[in-house]
């Protein structure tokens, strides 16, 4: 009862387009925001922050990216791995180059490359759609990971062909490197996904979002309409990459500290991140947070359950746990072909109703 | 070059004024391959008038409605817009010179609510970009609101108050239609183009789509092109009626001249058995 909006007027257009337009979901996202800011840093230890929270909040933010590219503008991509790649190199090269760059900007720069590399990669898109694009897609996704794995420049020429990030500092405090706190990491990665999730809320409840969704809907009368089809696919590209190139840098200076093309950002990464989209919700930004949850958090809470409190052999329970989490794939599926944000617009939608529904 | 001087049209019998000619369509030739749709065709269509395009099937309506729209290119033939001869376009620029339309089998994006589908129709009037809408402060919120604003009247206008919020996938089908009308009327059209508005809808929806077409006539002196099959709709409607078929114009003129000539009925309205 207490989830309605009855008695909860709107007397103005820009009340009523806001993002929680019900009080109670409003309320709940703030409380969320005050918990993750100000409770989580006080609870948050090593093994969380390594095993669940960072790579959670580092894949949600590639998942909103893809989520643009093939939620809302429906182009089909299976090239993210190969684009957090190009975040992650164009971090590599722009800490390596300029030492004194604040980390921040190294971000968003790599974000920015990627974005650049994702337009060039996006351009089939123009003369062909769906599985054909996917393809063209994966193209990118090889050609990339050869680049960075076979041309030395890259990798800085290092003997072993990995990337290391080396340590960086905010206001004082390590974020990157060995040295940097699970408190860091994590606050350092809240405020790049906050953000993000913020724009991307913003850029797909306006003009833009509905040229996304009106090419995917339906390309041919979108063009009708006035949609220019180059410039909604293309921004799709490039925004989408943006958030994808900020994830690759994110995961390789934060998380991984190290890595090499092929490893780390091989074409399963692709996969992962698409399968929280599509598990999580095409089209909603929500649906990416659940997407990432689901993937992220998923295997690691099925591992604490069968090996610590059933206490199962830890083999046994690895290979369980791809098993399980595959069975929960196809049920989430077959219950909900729209995802797990379908799923909570349903409830929602019932619980308005709750306990009187007529 | 200004092809057409200026004429001072005329007045329809219940009063409304018609202007000059708006749109010229000038020895229009189509051809799919070895398959000839529309056969040097030419008619105008005048500032403020319901002009009908009707035929039998596979006449080549539609394509002539396409050509216009721009979603088509004529292999012969100039299509004089505003007194200009109208250069190869994208069907995106055609739409921002004020030309909007609907589709015969409805085009909605159905993964999106009525409202979002309506303001899609609004694209030409907002001019934020990526980085104004991406922060959502100042111009892209001013102008939502704004563009907003005006697409409620819209939404006053045709009433379809009670489902702006719903996904327009769950409306039935003559709902559908009438958003349809309602997105190309949002982009406050010159020239607004019908691809069969009452095509599979009963008799009060049909009556209630006329009642918004003359509204809108009235109203905002929206010069609109309409296909049509229902012929008391049509010959009630129109001030002058263009007859095609196979590709050829067989007659034009205003819905009494039509129904007399004679091409016309043993080509179309069919021949009276005695």
């Amino acid at each position: 009862m207490l989830y309605r909006e009855a008695g909860d007027f709107k007397t103005n257009y820009v009340a009523d387009s806001q993002t929680f337009p019900i009080k109670f979901d409003r309320y709940g996202y703030y409380f969320l925001l005050g918990f993750a800011f100000l409770v989580m840093p006080l609870i948050i230890n090593d093994y969380w922050a390594n095993s669940i929270v960072v790579p959670f909040l580092i894949y949600t933010i590639a998942a909103l990216g893809l989520n643009i590219l093939i939620g809302y503008c429906g182009q089909l991509s299976l090239g993210t791995g190969a684009f957090m790649a190009v975040g992650a190199y164009a971090s590599y090269k722009l800490m390596t180059a300029f030492p004194e760059l604040n980390i921040v900007f190294v971000v968003v720069f790599a974000g920015i490359v990627t974005a650049a590399v994702g337009v060039l990669f996006g351009l089939p898109s123009l003369r062909i759609k769906g599985f054909y694009l996917a393809v063209a897609t994966l193209a990118a996704q090889f050609f990339l990971i050869w680049l960075f794995t076979r041309q030395p420049w890259f990798y800085n020429y290092s003997p072993t062909g990995m990337i290391s990030a080396p340590q960086r500092e905010l206001f004082g405090v390590a974020v990157t490197g060995p040295r940097a706190s699970a408190v860091a990491m994590y606050m350092f990665c809240l405020c790049f996904l906050v953000s993000l999730a913020w724009l991307a809320r913003n850029l797909t409840r306006g003009t833009l979002g509905r040229q996304w969704m009106a090419i995917r809907d339906m390309d041919i009368a979108a063009e009708i309409i006035g949609v220019n089809p180059l410039m909604a696919k293309l921004t799709a590209f490039a925004v989408s990459s943006f958030f994808v190139g900020i994830a690759g840098a994110l995961l390789f200076t934060v998380y991984l500290g190290a890595a090499e093309a092929g490893e780390a950002f091989g074409i399963d990464k692709s996969f992962l991140v698409l399968f929280m989209v599509i598990i999580g919700g095409l089209g909603s930004i929500f649906g990416a947070f659940a997407g990432a949850a689901f993937l992220i958090i998923g295997p690691v809470l099925l591992k604490l359950l069968l090996v610590n409190t059933l206490g199962w052999p830890t083999d046994l329970a690895a290979h369980l746990e791809i098993m399980i989490i595959g069975a929960l794939i196809l049920g989430f599926l077959i219950l909900e072909p729209h995802g797990i944000a379908a799923l909570w617009r349903t409830i929602k939608e019932k619980l308005r109703l709750w306990p009187f529904p007529y | 070059m200004r092809d057409i001087q200026a004429d001072d049209g005329y007045m329809t019998a219940d009063g409304r004024k018609i202007g000059g000619v708006a749109m010229e369509l000038r020895n229009i030739t189509l051809r799919f391959g070895g398959v000839v749709a529309i056969k040097d065709i030419s008619f105008d269509i005048r500032w403020g008038e319901i002009r009908a395009i009707i035929g039998p099937n596979g006449a080549g309506k539609s394509s002539m409605l396409n050509i216009i729209s721009g979603f088509y290119h004529p292999q012969e033939g100039d299509v004089i817009y505003k007194g200009f001869k109208r250069p190869r376009m994208r069907p995106y620029e055609i739409s921002r010179q004020g030309i909007a339309r609907t589709f015969q089998n409805i085009a909605l994006f159905e993964g999106m609510s009525v409202l979002d589908n309506i303001m899609t129709g609004r694209l030409h009037h907002m001019k934020a970009n990526l980085f104004q809408q991406a922060i959502w402060w100042g111009k892209a919120q001013r102008e939502e609101e704004e563009n907003r604003a005006q697409v409620e009247k819209i939404i006053d206008f045709l009433e379809i108050q009670h489902i702006r919020k719903t996904p327009v996938a769950r409306l039935p089908y003559g709902l559908k239609k009438r958003v349809e009308l309602a997105r190309a009327l949002a982009a406050e059209p010159a020239i607004l183009l019908l691809d069969e508005p009452m095509a599979g809808m009963n008799v009060e929806e049909k009556e209630d789509m006329c009642r918004f077409i003359l509204d809108v006539n009235d109203e905002f002196g929206t010069t609109t092109v309409l296909i049509e099959h229902d012929m008391g709709v049509v010959m009630d409607l129109s001030d002058r009626v263009v007859v095609m078929d196979y590709g050829r114009k067989i007659g034009d003129g205003t819905p009494d001249e039509v129904r007399n000539n004679d091409e016309v009925i043993k080509a179309y309205l069919g021949v009276a058995h005695e």
